[in-house]
């Protein structure tokens, strides 16, 4: 079986870097790695149960890419998606009380680590039919265009969702309407336990995205100023009116698919090769290089996130569990409610 | 795929007049599209086609490409973007061809439509019209010609409705544009050219309630959608035998009405219910089993249901009528419950 590709060179840093901004940087992409290491703690008590997929090792995706996107921008994501909600801003101590199954969760217990929701912030849900968010995003630009709303959709799915019909098409139809979709192809190099080049014939992304009339460009998704600056340039593209844009982003993950998976079908050295290139290690040594980046600073933007994490899983242990009496109550929508404000 | 061909005439919106289904579902969505901005309809062959069976004729003309869009042969993806173009504050209304197409958009329909507002602890409503043609009588064999309305009528979170009727098919449509949840309207296709009074001003249609279309009093006929004919031709013959059958148009398959229903079972005491899915997990043994339930002292004989043969609709005419609810089979199945 052949190994999957490496990413991209390292675009290297950019020449200007804003020293704040690089700290908010790694100060999401540490936000998510300490979330999602404690969140394997506290599943292997129980706390968490169900299935649990970790983004370990793709933090400089969901943080560079949202960076591109405004407050009135939609996102939807996959079931893999605790680093995109964490990344728009929903407090970890809601996400971290949905998959205790609490009713201060942000789906109210009722979706869990799947299905992660915030219509506040235009977080359309994590979908766990894989490629089933696809057409979605294509009628949330599609609303955006028939409403004159200078908005776009940014839709994360991985390389699984390309082998699928419904990636065949989304990508025809938001080409053919030429809607405000931004695609972002989270190349991990596994569907499941199937490496990439066993489950689909053409694996360059960016030819086939150009087969159906759609521009596209590949990034190396471990390093997050790549990432950003790809993302900002495409969601530019977007909203300059040029169409819907896919931006391939080669990344790893480095925890087995869930946490019920025993990650037979790789190789120790393999994992080993791309922790070589962990999206966070990467970004210190180059902040360091640049002397942007003490041990004190470390050290703060570490407290940060220990803080963060430990005060949302206090949270979620303090917090009452949803009612039985609430189970269904969200089947149907009551008739009087007032229709939704998009 | 056929279609039929005939002059976009509406009736004016606002007398009362004899108009096809077919042309009262226009009526409906000409209405709808000139009320409502946020209206759109979209499907395959909806534009210049004027739809395979002839709705959409003259809305492009009328509306344009934006509101009256073409789509691919992509069921799951332009039923998925009904989903999203709803979520984003459109009033979507998406025509599939059939409801043997529909299974292409069930992931969708299922997945996403009838789960989002749970799944997001209440934050979404999902506004979404979908429309189909279904059922048998049209020797298209055993790819077009399915009724299966029943299963999503299993489906939780989502609202199914089978007009019977030209009002209804107008009315009914008018409805579902302000339902928040996702609506799925199934019109039986040998429907559409049939005739009948179509009172605009009477608006928007009742969704709660199933309706009793005849009156009588030695048994009960449910039922709804394209059979509805075949159980009122039934009756008619019955009481030349001097019969008097009660016929009830279920019209929402979910939820259903089963109040209207044992209302009447409990005047009859006897029910036959006539579905023309197959009988094996039908809607059919739903309304049977809740009949069951909660009026098993009202009942002086078990329930009894007509349903399709079990077996893939087949091709010839012989073959197909003999696997379709007759009013001959409704007849002795009424006799067996007297």
């Amino acid at each position: 079986m052949e190994v999957m590709t490496s990413p991209p060179e390292a675009t290297g840093i950019a020449a200007e870097l804003d020293r704040d901004h690089a700290h908010f940087l790694l100060q999401e992409m540490l936000r998510i790695r300490r979330f999602e290491e404690r969140c394997a703690e506290v599943y292997s008590l129980g706390k968490i149960r169900g299935f649990l997929h970790l983004y370990i090792g793709e933090e400089a995706v969901a943080v560079g890419t949202m960076q591109a996107l405004q407050a009135e921008d939609a996102i939807v994501a996959t079931y893999r998606e605790h680093g995109q909600a964490l990344a728009r801003g929903i407090p970890a101590g809601v996400i971290m009380a949905e998959m205790y199954g609490k009713s201060t969760g942000c789906s109210r217990g009722h979706g869990g680590s799947m299905h992660l929701f915030d219509i506040a912030r235009r977080f359309y849900g994590g979908y766990a039919i894989v490629a089933g968010g696809l057409p979605v995003a294509v009628g949330l630009a599609l609303a955006d265009r028939m409403q004159n709303r200078a908005r776009i959709t940014a839709c994360y799915f991985g390389d699984g969702a390309a082998a699928e019909g419904e990636f065949h098409e989304s990508m025809n139809l938001a080409a053919l309407w030429k809607l405000p979709v931004l695609f972002l192809y989270e190349n991990n190099g596994y569907a499941m336990g199937t490496a990439l080049p066993r489950a689909q014939a053409q694996l360059d992304m960016v030819l086939r995205a150009r087969g159906y009339g759609i521009d596209a460009a590949t990034v190396d998704g471990m390093d997050v100023l790549a990432v950003e600056a790809a993302a900002r340039q495409a969601a530019e593209r977007i909203r300059s009116g040029g169409g819907p844009f896919l931006l391939e982003l080669r990344t790893y993950r480095f925890r087995a698919h869930s946490m019920a998976d025993p990650d037979r079908y790789r190789t120790k050295a393999e994992i080993e090769h791309w922790k070589e290139r962990d999206p966070i290690a990467l970004f210190i040594t180059r902040l360091r290089e640049r002397e942007l980046l003490s041990d004190a600073d470390l050290a703060q933007l570490e407290g940060n996130a220990a803080a963060e994490v430990q005060a949302a899983i206090d949270f979620a242990d303090a917090s009452p569990p949803e009612p039985v009496e609430a189970l269904l109550r969200d089947v149907c929508t009551p008739r009087e409610t007032p229709e939704p404000t998009p | 795929m056929t279609t039929t061909t005939e002059k976009p005439s509406t009736p004016a919106a606002s007398r009362a007049a004899t108009v096809t289904y077919r042309e009262a579902i226009r009526a409906a969505l000409r209405e709808a599209l000139a009320g409502d901005p946020r209206v759109f309809l979209m499907g395959e062959d909806v534009g210049p086609y004027g739809g395979a069976f002839a709705v959409s004729m003259g809305l492009l003309e009328e509306f344009g490409p934006e509101r009256v869009r073409d789509t691919p042969l992509a069921e799951s993806t332009f039923v998925g973007a009904g989903i999203g173009a709803a979520l984003g504050g459109m009033r979507p209304i998406v025509e599939v061809m059939t409801i043997n197409f529909s299974l292409l958009a069930l992931d969708q329909i299922l997945n996403n439509a009838a789960t989002l507002r749970h799944m997001s602890g209440g934050q979404l409503n999902v506004p979404l019209v979908v429309r189909m043609a279904s059922g048998g009588g049209r020797q298209l064999a055993a790819q077009h010609s399915h009724s299966l309305e029943g299963w999503y009528a299993h489906i939780p979170g989502i609202r199914v409705l089978a007009p019977a009727t030209v009002q209804d098919a107008y009315g009914m449509l008018l409805a579902a544009l302000r339902e928040p949840d996702p609506v799925f309207l199934f019109e039986h296709a040998t429907l559409y050219p049939m005739e009948g009074e179509l009172d605009p001003a009477a608006g928007a249609a009742d969704l709660d309630h199933a309706i009793v279309r005849r009156e009588g009093t030695n048994a009960t006929l449910i039922t709804y959608g394209g059979s509805l004919g075949k159980a009122l031709a039934a009756a008619e013959r019955l009481a030349e035998e001097g019969v008097a059958a009660e016929v009830i148009d279920l019209r929402t398959l979910r939820p259903l009405d089963m109040d209207t229903v044992l209302a009447s079972v409990a005047k009859t005491h006897r029910a036959v219910v006539i579905d023309e899915a197959w009988r094996t997990g039908s809607l059919a043994a739903e309304v049977s089993a809740q009949i069951m339930e909660r009026g098993f002292d009202l009942l002086d004989a078990p329930v009894a249901r007509v349903c399709s043969a079990e077996v893939p609709i087949p091709y010839a005419k012989h073959l197909e009528e003999a696997a379709l609810p007759q009013p001959e089979g409704i007849i002795a199945a009424v006799r067996g419950v007297l």
